[in-house]
């Protein structure tokens, strides 16, 4: 027994030694987290933001940035004799930050797809030329990727993600009282969030829909000048571009300075389009410019007719082709048809941004023809229905009268006694 | 008429139409309250004619392949001269021939006219049933359309449950792992070669026994209508007053030909004036063409016949006990199934308890049916 005890002390104090060894390396690998994590904020990092941060992945450490010796268990680690820096002022984080993702050399060892101009173009933003003359109240780095626990972009959780960009640019930009001194609007995030882009972005899921950094830019984020609107803009909307450049709108708007697109369309409000911006009325876009008697009036109100024109003919189509459908007609054939007049419309609706009548007449036209000739089919189709149940009823009077006749020669066969 | 008479006459010198023609003009048909359900096989045997005809008039245009068989359908309905009619015709048709033939099988079973001597009727009779699913089952995905692609796949999936057979019966089936072209050309197949012939032979075999031992009676008037005759043959006063006083009719009956006959040709066109106003007050949809690659749609229902199995299936719960609830499922109706083909068999007929507890499996069966169909529909 007494050799079993001693044997057992014996192990016991082997694993003991072998623990706390391991919990000793354990904190000499980390020893910034094993403080700072039960610290209160600011000084608070979790040990799961340390863990999830794309620097502590890809091997980099607290000392990365803020210097210092985590291996030093006491208040020495945070010496300036360590090449302790502690916490980083605003104004010097993005030469820090761009110290590493400027270095072309560096970053292609971690991540050689990622670019290495955010600290060029950061100094030519808005936010990095207000930084240059001391105001730190302006983004920088980790106002947008976050300090500790910054993700890659392409992860969801992050807050540069397409999905959360334009909230994480509403922090600052829709904070009225942060934003005062600067006598800029801050109803941009409201408008975005009404418009067909956040619509595309957040509704379809569509996360190559525009948000703030597609037009404004991310690193070099700025407003686009007047003359600079219709390039941002037919980044995407090409043929539409193309087309206002052919337009007399192109010249008038240079000349009136006049922002191109936006001048119909809003820049963060981009609401869905509809027939009723063109002509005359309430949300008529055209009488901001244009008053009655005027060329532009009329071309407008032209443009207007067309497209009510093959839109009531595409309606009384389609209403024709559904009662055909309801009655059970197979015009799955027309329907597709139809399609094409739809198609026709629309592309009438972009073409209407030369303001050319030749040019959007081509396209109306084509849509009415199809309409016509779907409107022929559906009421072919109708037609046949009715003779369909003409027919039906023929043949059940038919047979109501064979019936007849049989329940009589039945009546006459069995009086004669045959049953 | 004269002509006819010709025709007939010259026929009868050379095959002696009168002898084979004799057992129809000598069957009779027993006349009483319930003799409206004896229609009902006979309107089943017509709507399987109007399968036959306007089938092989689909047939004409109808092309097997996943490439062409929901194009060849559409330019049926929209191209063909009354392609429509006959499309919906047989699609109609289908569904009002299993109707009756479900309602024939109860009315057989209700009016027990399955029992002795008739053991063998009764088989034949729910063989063709079977059949008749069949038919449903496989015509159901020549169309080649989005829901019968999918029905096809959950009722195949379903067939691949049963244990040992199940997997190679749902290759068999399938034409291999999962519902292709080469389905749909087995089904095909099913549909107009291997069922038809089936059938044909199993219905000569059904016309055959019925025109053999002749039409049942209900067992309460057969008995009564014995008791009278041996009264008769022994006391003919007794026999009289014993009719007057208990008001029991006497047992009556009618030639087949012509007065049963010409009266299911009455109800035969009324089918026909059903099945008309039907295909053309309600053309039978065609449906969006079947792409394997698809999701599938939500609220894949099967056929209304087999609904009933379907929601079932879908109650009971993944395990029961250690059982697997599918399995259980799919093992409860082929019970079931096997009960009710060799139900003459189980010596269940006759009178008091025994055939009390027949009707009562009769009407279970019914109501469970009825109402699972209708939860079916009903349940999202």
């Amino acid at each position: 027994m007494d050799i079993w005890r001693s044997d057992r002390t014996g192990l016991l104090l082997v694993l003991g030694w072998l623990l706390s060894a391991g919990a000793w390396t354990a904190a000499a690998q980390n020893s910034c987290v094993d403080c700072h994590s039960v610290l209160d904020p600011p000084l608070k990092v979790s040990a799961e933001q340390h863990a999830v941060d794309i620097h502590t992945q890809k091997g980099l450490t607290c000392v990365s940035c803020h210097g210092g010796d985590p291996e030093a268990m006491d208040e020495s680690s945070m010496s300036k004799a360590k090449g302790f820096r502690g916490k980083i002022t605003r104004k010097d984080i993005p030469n820090l930050c761009g110290s590493c993702h400027s270095d072309t050399a560096y970053m292609r060892q971690h991540n050689p797809s990622l670019r290495t101009d955010q600290l060029s173009q950061y100094r030519t933003s808005i936010h990095g030329k207000r930084l240059a003359m001391g105001d730190t109240k302006v983004a920088v780095c980790v106002d947008c990727h976050g300090v500790h626990g910054i993700r890659a972009a392409s992860d969801t959780l992050s807050s540069i993600h397409p999905l959360k960009i334009a909230n994480t640019c509403s922090r600052c930009h829709a904070d009225a009282a942060y934003m005062k001194q600067y006598k800029i609007p801050t109803d941009q995030f409201a408008g975005y969030s009404a418009s067909v882009h956040h619509e595309a972005m957040t509704v379809r899921g569509d996360l190559s829909a525009p948000t703030c950094s597609s037009c404004h830019g991310n690193h070099g984020a700025a407003p686009p000048g007047i003359s600079a609107v219709e390039a941002v803009c037919s980044t995407c909307h090409v043929v539409q571009a193309g087309l206002f450049d052919k337009s007399p709108h192109k010249k008038a708007f240079a000349e009136s300075a006049l922002p191109g697109c936006i001048t119909c369309h809003s820049n963060h409000r981009v609401l869905r389009p509809n027939d009723s911006w063109v002509g005359r009325g309430d949300e008529s876009t055209c009488v901001s410019c244009h008053v009655e008697g005027d060329k532009g009036f009329s071309v407008a109100m032209e443009l207007r007719k067309r497209l009510a024109a093959l839109e009531l003919a595409i309606t009384n189509s389609d209403a024709t082709l559904k009662a055909a459908e309801q009655s059970g007609m197979e015009v799955s054939e027309v329907k597709l048809e139809q399609d094409q007049a739809r198609d026709a419309l629309t592309k009438a609706r972009v073409t209407l941004h030369s303001v050319q009548l030749g040019l959007v007449d081509e396209d109306i036209n084509a849509g009415m023809k199809v309409a016509a000739k779907t409107q022929v089919a559906s009421t072919a189709a109708l037609k046949e229905r009715d003779f369909r149940r003409f027919g039906l009823g023929l043949s059940l009077i038919a047979i109501l009268a064979m019936v007849i006749g049989l329940r009589l020669t039945i009546t006459m066969i069995e009086k004669n006694g045959n049953r | 008429m004269k002509l006819i008479r010709s025709i007939y006459e010259w026929l009868d010198e050379r095959l002696d139409l009168g002898e084979l023609s004799a057992p129809l003009r000598h069957k009779t048909v027993p006349v009483h309250y319930h003799s409206v359900w004896y229609y009902l096989g006979g309107i089943t045997l017509f709507l399987f004619g109007v399968q036959v005809v306007t089938g092989i008039l689909l047939l004409l245009y109808y092309r097997p392949g996943v490439n062409e068989a929901f194009e060849s359908v559409q330019y049926i309905v929209t191209r063909v001269q009354f392609g429509w009619l006959i499309r919906s015709i047989h699609s109609w048709a289908a569904n009002l021939m299993v109707f009756t033939a479900f309602i024939h099988m109860f009315s057989v079973l209700f009016l027990r006219a399955y029992r002795r001597p008739r053991e063998m009727t009764w088989v034949s009779g729910m063989l063709l049933l079977f059949l008749t699913m069949g038919f449903g089952f496989s015509g159901y995905l020549l169309p080649w359309n989005e829901l019968a692609y999918f029905a096809t796949q959950v009722g195949t999936d379903i067939v691949g449950q049963v244990p040992v057979i199940g997997h190679p019966l749902m290759v068999f089936l399938r034409g291999g792992e999962d519902v292709s072209g080469a389905t749909l050309s087995r089904f095909f197949g099913f549909h107009v070669a291997v069922l038809p012939g089936i059938t044909v032979a199993l219905l000569a075999i059904h016309l055959f026994l019925i025109q053999r031992q002749g039409i049942s009676v209900p067992p309460g008037m057969e008995a009564a209508a014995n008791a009278l005759a041996y009264l008769r043959k022994h006391d003919p006063a007794a026999a009289e007053l014993w009719l007057q006083r208990a008001g029991f009719p006497e047992q009556r009956s009618m030639k087949f030909f012509p007065n049963f006959f010409l009266r299911e040709l009455m109800a035969w066109y009324v089918a026909l004036g059903v099945l008309g106003a039907l295909a053309a007050l309600f053309p039978w949809e065609l449906g969006t063409k079947a792409d394997p690659f698809a999701p599938a749609p939500a609220g894949i229902k099967p056929e209304w016949y087999f609904m009933f199995m379907f929601q079932t299936l879908k109650l009971i719960p993944a395990k029961v006990g250690p059982i697997d609830g599918e399995l259980l499922g799919i093992g409860l109706f082929g019970v079931a199934g096997g009960i009710w083909l060799l139900l003459p068999f189980l010596n269940l007929q006759g009178k008091g308890r025994r055939s009390q507890l027949v009707m009562g499996l009769g009407i279970f069966a019914l109501t469970y049916m009825i109402a699972m169909t209708i939860y079916g529909y009903l349940a999202k």
